[in-house]
């Protein structure tokens, strides 16, 4: 009897691969390493790199992809996409700029703002979960409605002054509290941390990938898939809010054409750390270290002198690899 | 809600006594339109008893099932489950009511472990108030415990991506171990899977009657229906052409049954 004991919490503690052949499989592993040795090579290379100056610009640049990319996460675990993230981050945006600019305090700018995003997300949800449309196409229609209502509500203007509570909303986005790292950065990780939790250790993040995996099984097995759905949404909406306050305050300015073309560098940090667009895998991590790969190209180029133009290549590129290194390991697991 | 468990019947007497029918139904009949999928058919299920439930593509299978699984009301007759009305409005009452369903297509997320399926839409959860996380390890732990009662080989931290087909079947039959299930309604178990794997999805099913369980069969496989059943109820054309012990029918017969040249027994 003892012996079979021991066998069974044998099994149980049996896992199918050690910690370290499960990271060697992991794609945002080698994006890790990716990221790492470009950033040894750059210090080397050029001198501009390594200066706090320079990371500081770095971190805050990754950070607005990243905190869209961790919402967008939750959407693309459950097999959809949402198209409309750089036009809900100008809405929003134009939203705090125009209710402080009308003389309101702080808070209620930021609460009409993150009450516009919240809002999208849940029409976004509810025709997706509810009335069964294509995610791709409800985003899409969301990506042209809600960029022309931030020229409706602006007047297509730029706003720059934010009434009473200007100096605080410069501060919130733009200051470093906290042993100097830019306040974005410290939005980043806070955000980050609470998608992680959230993904590995509530019945919620169970739920959303289940609903990746296989939607049918998780309707039969009585997971809420249609309220879940809408909450992804509200969320990645809700993400691309709250960039949108923390950038406003960095530029201290809100134009019509703030985030546009934003949702491809966000889908594109998602899927280069690890997301598949077919739903059921993804991680907050991997949403973090395909933004920072895409700024560190970026501003590697930049350093390095090479035209402007090449950026897209090299972005496009690295999408690729990050997808090719996905293939061959699909590919082994076949044979 | 609780469940009082089933009395597991002992086998000494099986035969001469009649057991209280832990599921009965009387006269159900259900139409769809001018459609009438099943007509007036009842039945009784027993604890502990394998029913091999067969007949053609739309003989009315599934229709009967669904109506036991909540999916679809009756139109007309009643269901009673241990001697009290049954009414069902969807399949999550059906589960509170101790009736458990094994898809045939099994409804299992390939990209999580086989203790997240099992415990899918249950998850164990520890912790107060409304800061509660998952508990892994409990999930793991009973997991466990339950393919090991199926003397199952599947491991809990195993993705279900990686598995067996015979793997499958038994991380979709652990679910219904989950509560204290009463009748367990199995569509096609064998349909799609290796004949070693056949062998270890009837022995599942043995190990849910030997506790007592009550198992609906639902099969186009002969072989399985006389190797593992008690009883077979053959369908045809929405009607019960047939209701009888295994061991008092032979395939040849129930052959007869299901294509019509036997009219009834």
């Amino acid at each position: 009897m003892s012996t079979m004991a021991v066998t069974l919490d044998q099994t149980i503690a049996q896992k199918q691969h050690s910690f370290f052949s499960r990271m060697f499989a992991s794609q945002t592993f080698w994006v890790v390493i990716a990221v790492i040795l470009a950033c040894i090579f750059l210090s080397f290379a050029t001198d501009a790199f390594a200066t706090q100056k320079n990371l500081y610009n770095i971190t805050r640049n990754i950070t607005f992809v990243a905190i869209i990319a961790l919402g967008m996460t939750f959407v693309i675990i459950t097999g959809g996409i949402d198209l409309s993230v750089g036009s809900v981050l100008c809405l929003s945006s134009m939203v705090l700029a125009v209710t402080m600019h009308a003389g309101y305090s702080i808070e209620i700018g930021i609460l009409a703002s993150i009450a516009t995003a919240l809002a999208i997300g849940a029409f976004n949800g509810i025709l997706i979960a509810y009335l069964g449309f294509p995610p791709f196409v409800v985003t899409l229609g969301m990506l042209s409605i809600a960029r022309s209502l931030a020229m409706v509500a602006s007047n297509n203007t730029v706003v720059f002054q934010f009434g009473p509570d200007h100096d605080k909303l410069l501060a919130l986005g733009g200051g470093a509290w906290v042993f100097g790292i830019a306040n974005p950065v410290l939005y980043m990780i806070l955000l980050a941390l609470i998608t992680g939790f959230t993904l590995r250790w509530t019945k919620f993040g169970r739920h959303i990938f289940a609903i990746g995996g296989n939607e049918h099984a998780a309707t039969l097995t009585g997971v809420p898939v249609k309220q879940i759905k809408v909450a992804v949404y509200m969320i990645s909406a809700l993400a691309a809010g709250i960039a949108g306050i923390v950038q406003t305050g960095w530029l201290g300015a809100v134009t019509t054409n703030l985030g546009t073309g934003m949702e491809l560098q966000v889908i594109a940090a998602t899927v280069i750390g690890g997301a598949n667009l077919a739903g059921g895998v993804g991680t907050a991590f991997g949403a973090i270290v395909g933004a920072a790969l895409i700024e560190v190209i970026r501003n590697s180029l930049g350093l390095l002198g090479i035209n402007a133009f090449w950026q897209g290549v090299f972005i496009g590129g690295a999408i690729l690899l990050a997808v090719l290194f996905d293939r061959i390991r699909n590919f082994r697991r076949n044979d | 809600m609780t469940f009082q468990p089933n009395v597991i019947p002992d086998p000494s007497h099986g035969e001469a006594r009649r057991l209280v029918a832990v599921l009965e139904l009387t006269n159900i009949s259900k139409h769809f339109g001018a459609i009438q999928a099943v007509n007036d058919v009842s039945l009784s299920i027993e604890p502990g008893q394998v029913v091999g439930l067969m007949g053609d593509n739309g003989a009315g299978k599934s229709t009967l099932v669904k109506m036991i699984a909540g999916n679809f009301r009756p139109s007309h007759g009643s269901m009673q489950m241990d001697g009290k009305e049954l009414i069902l409005h969807k399949p999550v009452e059906a589960r509170q009511h101790g009736i458990e369903i094994v898809h045939q297509d099994l409804a299992l997320c390939n990209n999580l472990t086989a203790a997240a399926n099992v415990y899918l839409g249950r998850e164990l959860r520890r912790g107060v108030g409304p800061f509660r996380i998952l508990d892994y390890a409990a999930m793991y732990k009973r997991a466990g415990q339950i393919f090991a009662e199926l003397k199952s080989e599947t491991r809990p931290r195993d993705l279900v991506k990686q598995m067996s087909g015979g793997q499958r079947q038994a991380v979709a039959i652990a679910r219904t171990m989950l509560s204290q299930a009463k009748i367990v309604l199995m569509d096609e178990p064998t349909a799609a899977i290796s004949v070693r794997q056949v062998a270890e999805v009837l022995n599942l099913i043995r190990h849910l009657r030997d506790q007592g369980i009550a198992v609906v069969l639902i099969s186009h496989r002969m072989p399985d229906v006389f190797d593992v059943a008690d009883r077979v109820i053959v369908m045809r054309r929405g009607r019960k052409v047939a209701d009888k012990r295994i061991a008092s029918s032979s395939p040849e017969e129930v052959t007869g049954l299901i294509t019509g040249a036997i009219e009834q027994v």
